[in-house]
């Protein structure tokens, strides 16, 4: 079916199975391989985007279900090409990331954790980042970075 | 890891979504949150032939007290939006306290309260917290409705009193008489993961301070989840000291039927009952003014 989808402040018209998950229509139909599927059902939180700016797992939506809705992933935060956010930033400055599969699923949901809770203290960023699997177990890497990102 | 085709159709309003589903019966499923469903189908455990989503049922997306005080709960009514009002947090504590416990924000951003229960699996943490605050569910079909509690609802491991054609359209949780304490509290592996073993205390203090009610739900400590009558009536009248507690909870373990998984045996489910029940009552006895 015909469908148009709204992702970070683009829109794509495709023709689409319903059954084709969010996470591979961003991957596979529109090339944006930044969001990263690891476990497909819901546990690992690689695939985290934003929808309507609330974190989710794109692997637990169809596609077709996001019409109307304001969708923004990884490749949205960076102010332009060659550039860095500043949560993106402090990732690279702490060295929150190893192999940096988990990466972008953490960057949507500490994005959205830190526009509501902009000065948080570590249990608070520890308890945010329990959705997100890190098999690298470079978690005190990650939370110095998102510490790090709410002092700036 | 990817679902089986299906057809998909995501109607505008609830009379629209019941004639689906009396159309195509056993056949289509209800799609809400879909933090239930979708990974089920991803694991081809569940293969609908047809969706019926409610994703755009508005009206279904509802959250308020009526004039009794009783909370509705619409079927699309997401966890997020529960957890966050400041309303529900004062009149019912034991409901977002226990959500807190609700796997994950990335999940409960999408995960509907109604998805949940129709989902029925005897871990989950609030088909034992409806048991606790003696919910009430409505359940619509295509040609009428009726008003299940929720006690009568769940049947089994993922099995429900749900007929073919009907949805969980409303869940109906009533006010919390004056004097009543609250308390839920559950062991898991790690934060968010289903629970080992999950308590829910409603208790009810009198004028002189003795508990005039109590109820006692647990998840994951048997194959729905299980209210401990047994132990809740025998602390009607007491003055809820420890002592009480602790002969409730030898009572509560005694009463439930835990199943075990990998990651706890039956005999320390029981065991987590055990020192469970006491603190979830004393932290609800603490609490009832």
């Amino acid at each position: 079916m015909k469908f148009t989808i709204r992702v970070n402040g683009v829109e794509h018209t495709r023709e689409v199975e319903p059954r084709l998950l969010l996470s591979d229509f961003l991957r596979h139909e529109i090339g944006l391989t930044g969001t990263h599927v690891g476990c497909e059902h819901g546990v690992c939180g690689a695939c985290t985007i934003l929808w309507d700016g609330a974190p989710v797992r794109s692997c637990l939506a169809f596609a077709v279900q996001a019409e109307g809705h304001e969708i923004r992933t990884v490749e949205g935060l960076a102010p332009g090409p060659g550039q860095l956010n500043p949560l993106q930033q402090a990732f690279r400055d702490a060295h929150g990331l190893q192999c940096g599969y988990c990466t972008p699923g953490i960057l949507m949901t500490m994005t959205a954790f830190l526009e509501e809770n902009p000065k948080p203290d570590e249990a608070q960023v520890r308890e945010a980042l329990s959705g997100n699997l890190c098999r690298c177990t470079g978690y005190q890497h990650i939370v110095d970075a998102v510490l790090l990102a709410s002092q700036a | 890891m990817k679902p089986a085709p299906f057809a998909w159709h995501a109607p505008e309003d609830l009379a629209a979504a019941l004639a689906l589903k009396a159309q195509h019966g056993g056949e289509a499923q209800f799609l809400a949150g879909g933090q239930s469903l979708v990974p089920a189908m991803n694991f081809r455990v569940a293969q609908p032939a047809v969706l019926v989503d409610l994703n755009r049922v508005a009206a279904l997306d509802s959250l308020a007290f009526d004039a009794e005080g009783t909370l509705r709960v619409g079927a699309m009514c997401r966890y997020r939006r529960i957890e966050r009002d400041a309303e529900v947090a004062r009149r019912l504590p034991l409901l977002v306290e226990a959500l807190a416990e609700v796997a994950h924000p990335q999940i409960r951003n999408r995960g509907t309260l109604a998805g949940n229960l129709c989902h029925a699996d005897p871990a989950s943490e609030m088909p034992a917290v409806m048991l606790a605050l003696e919910a009430r569910f409505r359940l619509c079909r295509h040609d009428g409705e009726r008003v299940l509690p929720a006690r009568d609802f769940f049947l089994g491991p993922l099995a429900t009193a749900l007929a073919e054609e009907e949805m969980l359209a409303e869940i109906q949780i009533p006010a919390l008489p004056p004097g009543t304490g609250t308390g839920f509290l559950e062991v898991a592996r790690r934060r968010g993961d289903y629970a080992m073993m999950g308590v829910a205390a409603v208790l009810r203090r009198g004028p002189e301070g003795r508990c005039v009610a109590a109820r006692l739900a647990l998840c994951s400590a048997g194959p729905t989840p299980m209210l401990a009558e047994r132990a809740a009536a025998s602390l009607v009248g007491t003055r809820l000291t420890a002592e009480d507690f602790a002969a409730a909870a030898a009572l509560a373990v005694a009463e439930i039927d835990p199943m075990g998984s990998v990651q706890a045996s039956p005999a320390y489910q029981r065991h987590l009952a055990g020192v469970l029940v006491p603190r979830a009552l004393a932290l609800a006895a603490e609490r009832a003014a």
